[in-house]
Formats: structure tokens, sequence, C-alpha cells
């Protein structure tokens, strides 16, 4: 088991021809991942790495049967693939597109709660299920097999978190991206479900950073949901407020969004918390050998 | 991107939202001809700068003749202007606005962002204006009124109706008020703002609703479709070094600390700061060079940090996932050769091509400590710093 995605997940990449498209669909089909077809209005019945490119997710869907929609398309047409995707009747669209317009998002989150599916990112590293199916553009060698569920905002630190549970052989379940936008789709709270109803999941990896109250959400909501033990480290105890730290959703706004007053609701909440992301490993184990 | 307050301004009449009559003056002459082009017999002199707290530091001023407004224009063109937010040094003032006296009877509060809590454009509004909003938020949050507009329907009326009857405005107003904001949604969809704030909106002895003050700003994301705003962008009000960051597709912040730090990623950037901090030092800047780091962009970035003088100690921490550590590594070696990095630096390498990457650096026969893990290179880039 797993969450989302496995061995049986059939892929289509929105913007297969593109570069991105192109450089890290070859790395997921390197990896295993099952890619059945590319989609790039105006080069349908081409082929491109070894797969049928379509004009339409449509049509890529009624001739693949895909349940899954990777999108590398360039930040300013990659809310209209989102909803193209959507109406194609997927179940999971995985967006790593990086500097979607605000707006658009809050066009595309409403329109998407009319559809059936669900939306990790835009701004993310993707999805993998370790040895079954990589979804994005995370170096597949560091992950493991294994017991751990890892859902966070930051790509370069799901990676630590990932390469710590391999090296103390833990290994993960399923590493969840759901990137650093203001707006996104899948948020912690929906992660924290999937991985508590899992039963390959032992523990669960959570990483947040400044800006907005989704891991003070999350906080309530392991509480009374999750009973599995969760680490948490939230990034940014020394960004300065009303600074942008790289991520569009990384600001310190109003007062709100600090790391202390998220370190302080994921404490309270009884989350094990660490001060440093290079404890993040070691305590995820600690907590399981109790 | 931040726009200033008469560019606001001028988008606020063009989408018809009333707005005092105003000239932007960068002489002290064009204020007083402007004075002549207004009319009437008392101006508001206000220094153009991309901070609040305008006010109180002085950029304010209220002239009941020419002289005045010449003598005011004079004391702020030219200066740097230091606000509780434009921090210390202060911004330039190379614009002021003259702008019609208006005689106020009530000051509002409103503003609209998006809320990421519910992915909507919100309106926020509270009778309590004038004010810093944050502190009437804490103290008295009763007095601030919110409402979120579906971006199927748009703003309903009984949203407005929300609004103004919590403001407490008659009919009239009401109704003004209502087109105001139905124009400022309008604002905000269309330029592609994150933030439109109007502090205070007042409602003047006449009894009419007027924007009094207003600020803008536009998404980045989104100024790829905004060429008519992008004109309008300041680079006087930016940071140097920030602004030279942005032109090599480098995100990089300024800290009042000693360790520079150079990460790929933003939230591996963000925690190579914290951890700098929990190992006792202080970091000098939020730097990262990206997933795409190439040697030139290393090189750039290394020029960067070491053009902050207070930089006793370089921590670089790589994970290399698309990017690779041996890449990273011909970066650094070339940047050090051609930079001449005169403080320690400690690098940590983890991820794709690592071996390759540290043994380039070995070979280098540069003085480059090399770290086991983050632990290791906090603790070293501390040791190394002095601090």
């Amino acid at each position: 088991m797993s969450i989302l995605v496995n061995k049986e997940s059939k892929i289509i990449c929105q913007g297969i021809t593109g570069n991105q498209g192109s450089f890290h669909t070859e790395q997921c089909i390197d990896y295993g991942t099952n890619v059945v077809a590319g989609v790039t209005p105006g080069r349908g019945g081409e082929e491109h790495l070894g797969v049928p490119v379509y004009d339409t997710m449509r049509e890529a869907v009624a001739e693949t049967g895909a349940d899954v929609s990777m999108i590398y398309v360039p930040a300013p047409f990659a809310a209209d693939a989102i909803l193209e995707a959507a109406d194609s009747g997927v179940e999971l669209i995985v967006c790593i597109t990086e500097g979607i317009p605000v707006l658009d998002m809050v066009k595309v989150k409403s329109a998407l709660a009319s559809y059936d599916c669900r939306l990790i990112g835009p701004n993310c590293p993707g999805i993998i299920t370790p040895g079954e199916c990589k979804i994005g553009i995370m170096p597949g060698f560091i992950h493991q097999k294994g017991k751990i569920g890892v859902v966070s905002r930051s790509g370069t630190l799901t990676y630590e978190a990932v390469y710590q549970t391999t090296q103390n052989g833990l290994g993960q379940s399923t590493c969840v991206g759901i990137g650093g936008d203001p707006v996104r789709g899948m948020n912690f709270i929906d992660c924290l479900e999937l991985f508590q109803a899992d039963p390959e999941t032992e523990g669960v990896v959570m990483v947040g950073e400044i800006g907005g109250t989704d891991e003070e959400a999350a906080a309530e909501f392991i509480q009374s949901n999750v009973t599995k033990p969760v680490v948490a480290y939230i990034a940014g105890v020394t960004a300065p407020p009303g600074k942008r730290m790289g991520h569009a959703g990384a600001i310190i706004a109003g007062g709100k969004g600090t790391a202390e007053d998220k370190f302080r609701a994921l404490d309270a909440a009884g989350v094990a918390t660490v001060r440093s992301p290079a404890e993040l490993g070691s305590k995820m184990q600690e907590l399981l050998n109790k | 991107m931040n726009l200033h307050e008469y560019q606001s301004k001028q988008l606020f009449a063009e989408f018809g939202i009333p707005v005092p009559r105003g000239v932007a003056a960068d002489s002290p002459d064009a204020a007083v001809a402007a004075t002549e082009n207004l009319g009437g017999d008392l101006w508001v002199v206000k220094a153009q700068v991309h901070a609040g707290g305008r006010g109180k530091a002085g950029g304010v001023k209220l002239a009941r003749s020419a002289e005045e407004v010449r003598e005011y224009a004079t004391e702020m063109l030219g200066t740097q202007l230091v606000t509780h937010q434009s921090g210390p040094e202060g911004l330039p003032v190379n614009v002021v606005y003259v702008e019609e006296g208006s005689e106020i009877d009530r000051e509002l509060y409103l503003s609209m962002l998006v809320d990421r809590e519910v992915s909507k454009i919100s309106f926020i509004a509270s009778a309590a204006g004038g004010m810093d909003i944050e502190q009437v938020a804490a103290e008295t949050p009763e007095q601030i009124f919110t409402v979120a507009v579906s971006a199927d329907a748009g703003l309903q009326p009984y949203q407005a109706r929300q609004l103004a009857f919590g403001l407490g405005l008659d009919k009239k107003q009401s109704r003004q008020f209502a087109d105001l904001i139905s124009k400022l949604y309008r604002l905000f969809c269309e330029c592609d703002a994150s933030l439109v704030e109007v502090n205070p909106l007042i409602v003047t002895k006449a009894g009419d609703v007027l924007a009094l003050d207003a600020k803008i700003n536009i998404e980045d994301n989104a100024l790829f479709r905004q060429a008519r705003l992008m004109e309008m962008r300041d680079p006087s009000q930016e940071d140097p070094k920030e602004r030279e960051a942005a032109e090599h597709d480098l995100n990089y912040v300024s800290l009042d600390g000693n360790i520079a730090c150079m990460v790929n990623g933003a939230g591996l950037a963000m925690a190579t700061m914290d951890l700098i901090k929990l190992h006792g030092g202080e970091p000098a800047n939020f730097l990262d060079v990206g997933g795409g780091a190439t040697s030139e962009r290393v090189a750039a970035a290394f020029k960067l940090i070491l053009s902050n003088k207070n930089v006793s100690a370089i921590l670089v921490n790589i994970f290399g996932g698309i990017v690779r550590c041996d890449l990273i590594a011909q970066g650094i070696v070339s940047a050090v050769k051609e930079v001449g990095v005169g403080v320690p630096v400690v690098v940590r390498l983890e991820g794709t091509n690592v071996d390759k990457g540290r043994e380039l650096l070995a070979e280098s026969g540069f003085d480059i400590i090399s770290a086991e893990d983050l632990t290791d290179a906090a603790q070293k880039a501390v040791a190394a710093s002095g601090s």
C-alpha cells in the first residue's frame, strides 16, 4: 500500500515536448513510472520518449485510460492545463510548474470544487511511491521503499527528510511535496488523513515553513485524528517579517505565519517537533522504537 | 512589485474610484506649479516612498500657501525618509505628491488581499481608519469586518451591505461605498494585485466617500501579463542587492548577521539560516540559487554575498536533486578563483554526483572546509566565522 499513486497508476504528461517536460518525464520513465502518453496541443499524432502525443487531454485519457496527469506547462498556461486535466476525468493532477499567478489559482481552486479529482501543487517537486511510481522532479535514487509518509511544502527539505529516513533504514511509503504557493491543491491535512488510513505508513514526517496557518490547522487535525507518530519541522525561524523567502507563500504577513507560532501549535497538539532539520530521521526512529 | 501612492491613485481614477485631485512633482518648482494647477488654498505634500508610516516620519505635510508647498517639497526631495517600515537607512524621496486638501468627517480602513485560508479575494474593512490595522485586529477584533468573494459569482450586493452597515455608513454613503468596492474588485483582478489598501478611506464633511490614501502591490508572478504596470516600477525603492540578485535569477534577502549562505531550494535555504542561529551564529542573508544552478550563477551568487562587508564566513549547502554536485563544485572553484574569496568557505554537498563534487573541491587546492552533514556544516561555519 501507499497513498495516491502506485505501480498501477497510468500517467499522462502535459507539456511533454517542452524542455522541462521532456527532461523530467524521461527520468520518471527511467525510474519505472508508467507514463502512457503526453499532451501538447498541435503535436498530436507524434511519438515522444516512446509514448504517443495527443492534442487534448480528453483524447489522451480516452485512448489510454490514464488516471493521473503530470503538468510541466509554463506558468502563463498552467491554470488552463490544470482545468483541462480536471475536465478529462483523471483522478489526480500533479502540477510541478512554478510561478503561476495567484489569481489564476484562485479561479482554479473554485472550479476544481465541481470535479471529483485531487490536485498536488503547483510549485512542488511532485509525489513518489518509492520503487513504484515517481511523478515529478525529485531525485529517485535517494528514496527507499519503507514505512514513513513524508509531506512537505519545500522540495529540497523533502529530500533531506527522505535521505535521513533512507539512511536509517526506515524508508518511505509515499512522499508528497504539496508546494510553496499560497493557493494550492492538497494540504497537510489531506495528506495526513491518507497516511493515517494507509496500513503501510507507520509514521509521518511533516515539513512546514513560514506563511499562512496551514501548519496550525494540521496540528489541530493531528491531535484529534492521527494516532501514528508525527515528527514536524518548520523552516524560517530567522526569516524577517514582510519578506518573501523564495516561495510565493513563504512570507510572514500582518504578524501571521511565524515559525514560532507554528512550532507552538504543533507542540501544544503533542506533535514531536525538531528545531533542526538534521533530526527529522533520528526523531522518527526514536518514536518508532518506543 | 509595489506602486507609489500617486501611481496607485492614477489607477484608482482610471477605474472610476473617487480620489482627491493631485499632481506628482520631482522638483520644488513643479510642486509649486501643481498648486496653481489644482487651485484652492489647502494642499497636502506627500513624500513618495515604498513604505508606510510616512505621516509620523514627517513625510506628509499640510500646506496653506504655495510658499509652504515649496518649503516642504524642498525639505523632502532628495532626502532619505526613515519610517518604521523603511529600514534604518530609509528610502529616497525622488517624487512628492501634491494633493488638494480634503475635509475629513470620518476615517475608515479598507483593504483587499488573497486570503490563503479560503483561497479567495477578501475585503477587510474597519471603522478604525488611519490606525495600524494589525493593532486593531489584535485589540478590538469586533471592529473588523471581512467578506470573501466567490471567484465564480463575484462580489455580491449583500457583501457590500455587510461592510457598509459594519462601517456605519448612511444610505447615500452605502451606495457610494458599494460602487467603490465593485470598482476596486475589478481593479484587483485586472491588475493582478496582491494587496490593495486604502487607509484611510474617508467620509468628507460633505458626506461623500473618498479614497484619501492608496497602496497597491502587484503580484510578481503575474508581471509577465502586466507590461504597462511594469513600467511603473521604481528600482530606487528596492534593495540594491536584492535587485542585482533578481537579475541573475537568484532569490536573495539581506539580513543582519555575518555568516553568508548559499543554498539550493527556498525551504532548505531558510532551514540553513535557522541552523546557523541554532548553533550560535547569525545568518547574513537568505539565498536560493534555484534548481538549475549553473557555475555562472554560483559565481554571481558568490560576488553578491561577498559585497556584504559584514560577512566573515560562507556556508554553501547543496542537496543535489536536479542540480548535480559536481557542477556546483566546479562553480565554487571557479568563483573562488575569479572573485578571490577572503573568508572561510564551508561546503556541504549531498545528492547527485556527490563523490565527484567532493573530489573536485579537495583537488582544487583552495582552502575549502568540507562538512559531513547539516549539523557539521552549521557548526563549522559558526566556528570559522569567529562568532
